[in-house]
């Protein structure tokens, strides 16, 4: 168990040095010379220099890299070339609304999948398992940004019943949350639903049957508890996958966070805030997979052995 | 009889299926007819798979004839009829340049349809690639390309797509390799588990004993082995495609706002929505139907070819 715990940590470190040897990279993947890039299409030949300067792109790669974590580590990302405030500063100062989001996403959307599913698996083949299945792939297969313009136009709109965008009120997390979501409500009860059919054909399932057991025992113990084991290892890439979420329903609703500062960003080409986001993003990402597998290592006791 | 001995005795007969194919020459052809006779078969059982089918189908007619079927000119501007509510003239109303909205979905099917199917496509066959070479190899291949596709999926769903779309620059064709690469990390995954399940069976030790050559056992006896789950993963992620790939559009990082994409159509419509929320029907419409048809298709597919995963 507590091998596991060690590995899996350790597993992380590589994969963040890759992470941000390519966001680093990143600034030189684009085409043409960084310095232009960075100083705009209007510079001078000083203030390309200037840059080239600033930013050490005189040095070796490799230099420039030691440079780059070193600052990283410090939590410094540079400077924003729009609004000249530290990159650090800016997405701090929009970190909690997209935070509000995907908290608001994951306090209802997989408690309800993982219910639509298991109801389905009970109910395999009626009414019910058929509507919850298609509503599910429904789910999945919607556009949030379409469902997000069409929940604004009824609810907001036309009903007036709640705001169309801003984050001022509970009341306005209400549509967001919904987008936010869909996927992963729809992806969980498709998930629940096949990890639960395996579980009930368990030989433990049927010697509780066997046994005498009451249905709703078997279902709830035996069953449901373990067939969510399989159904965890999904859900942290899921709730990743909010993350990539937040981007499109913070557009639609006007919402200030770190994904409507992302695409703004890519518009005004600020490759320091873009390289900062794409940081702070995929960082987020690896750590909560993180948390999900130790968690797993937690309630699922095979993996001791491992 | 029980799931598991079902499930064994299916493997049985795959394994006497390619044992056949191997060596039973004449009777390949009847052999690979049979199988595909089934395999309709089984498949035609799941109505939700053959509706997605079907719809597929009419969309692959829509992107070839659409532009031509359109009953007006999808870029004519037409300033006396600017946000015209659908009516018998127009199906689905008129946009902020008083074009007619059917028209326009109709134009711009070749282009949404022809980039996401393009790219996945062009994802799948690189990833593929990529996918057998790690499974066969191992080593140092199989470092690369895992700890490379470990390095994109830390860039979760769309973020990766956006990702290199900033470091492009918006554009149609840089949405399509954007897309392409957005594809490539989950079919090398898949595609090296399923090299390293076929490369211990029995008959590519066989092909190994009998002297074949590292190309040959990779493209005639391995690859063979991995196209069902290919096929599967393949016609999955066209209905991501076609969503990252009107994503993109919809963010302003796609194709041109003058160009019929769907994605695009529904990045104008929201400028106007609060007036004319009839602009929004038809593109959403669209979209949605055509990930809903290649999600059903792609899940079909799975069950009929791939009992295993249901």
């Amino acid at each position: 168990m507590g091998r596991y715990f060690v590995r899996r940590l350790l597993e992380t470190i590589p994969l963040m040095l890759i992470i941000s040897i390519f966001v680093f990279m990143f600034i030189h993947l684009l085409p043409g010379d960084p310095a232009k890039t960075l100083a705009g299409v209007e510079a001078t030949v000083e203030e390309v220099e200037a840059i080239r300067e600033e930013w050490g792109l005189n040095d070796p790669l490799i230099v420039q890299y030691g440079n780059y974590m070193k600052d990283l580590l410090r939590g410094d990302m540079g400077r924003s070339l729009k609004s000249s405030t530290p990159v650090t500063e800016l997405i701090l100062s929009r970190f909690q609304y997209t935070i509000q989001l995907v908290l608001a996403g994951v306090l209802w959307a997989p408690a309800l999948g993982i219910f639509i599913g298991v109801m389905c698996a009970i109910k395999r083949g009626k009414a019910f398992d058929l509507g919850g299945m298609l509503f599910a792939i429904a789910g999945l297969s919607a556009p949030g940004f379409w469902v997000g313009l069409m929940l604004i136009q009824v609810f907001a709109v036309t009903l007036g019943w709640l705001p169309s965008g801003g984050l001022d009120s509970w009341k306005s997390l209400i549509l967001p949350s919904v987008v936010m979501g869909l996927g992963i409500m729809a992806t969980l009860a498709r998930y629940s639903r096949s990890s639960m059919l395996e579980t009930l054909r368990e030989d433990y399932v049927r010697t509780a049957r066997a046994k005498g057991q009451k249905e709703s025992v078997v279902m709830f113990s035996h069953a449901f508890k373990n067939s969510l084991i399989q159904v965890v290892t999904i859900l942290g890439l899921q709730i990743g996958g909010l993350l990539s979420g937040s981007v499109i329903t913070e557009t639609i609703f006007s919402i200030p966070g770190m994904g409507r500062l992302l695409v703004d960003s890519i518009a005004y080409r600020d490759y320091p805030a873009i390289q900062g986001l794409l940081m702070i993003f995929s960082l987020q990402y690896v750590l909560i997979n993180l948390l999900v597998d130790l968690l797993y290592g937690v309630i699922n006791p095979k993996i001791r052995y491992d | 009889m029980s799931n598991k001995e079902q499930l064994q005795n299916e493997e049985l007969q795959q394994q006497n299926a390619n044992f056949e194919a191997e060596y039973i020459d004449e009777n390949v052809a009847y052999v690979a007819d049979s199988k595909f006779k089934s395999f309709v078969k089984k498949f035609m059982k799941r109505r939700t798979a053959v509706v997605g089918f079907v719809i597929i189908v009419l969309l692959l007619i829509l992107a070839v004839v659409g532009p031509s079927i359109a009953p007006y000119d999808p870029a004519a501007y037409n300033y006396d009829n600017m946000f015209a509510k659908p009516s018998a003239e127009h199906w689905f109303g008129t946009d902020h340049y008083g074009r007619d909205i059917f028209s326009r979905v109709c134009a711009g099917a070749p282009l949404t349809l022809g980039v996401a199917l393009s790219s996945v496509i062009v994802g799948t066959i690189v990833g593929a690639v990529l996918g057998l070479l790690a499974g066969y190899y191992g080593g140092w291949i199989e470092m690369l390309v895992m700890r490379g596709a470990d390095v994109l999926f830390a860039f979760p769903d769309i973020l990766l797509a956006i990702a290199i779309v900033a470091i492009l620059g918006p554009g149609i064709v840089n949405v399509f390799i954007a897309v392409a690469v957005f594809t490539v990390p989950s079919i090398a995954r898949m595609m090296r588990s399923a090299t390293l399940a076929v490369k211990s069976s029995l008959y590519v030790e066989v092909a190994h004993s009998l002297g074949c050559k590292d190309g040959r056992i990779l493209f005639l006896h391995i690859f063979p082995g991995t196209t069902q789950t290919l096929i599967v993963n393949f016609t999955m992620r066209i209905g991501s495609a076609i969503m990252a790939a009107s994503s993109l559009s919809f963010l302003g990082f796609g194709a041109n706002v003058t160009d019929p994409e769907w994605g695009a159509m529904l990045s104008q419509a929201r400028s106007y929505f609060s007036t004319a929320p009839h602009m929004l029907y038809l593109p959403g419409l669209v979209i949605f139907i055509t990930v809903l048809a290649f999600n059903l298709f792609g899940d079909g597919l799975r069950d009929t070819l791939d009992p295993k995963i249901k």
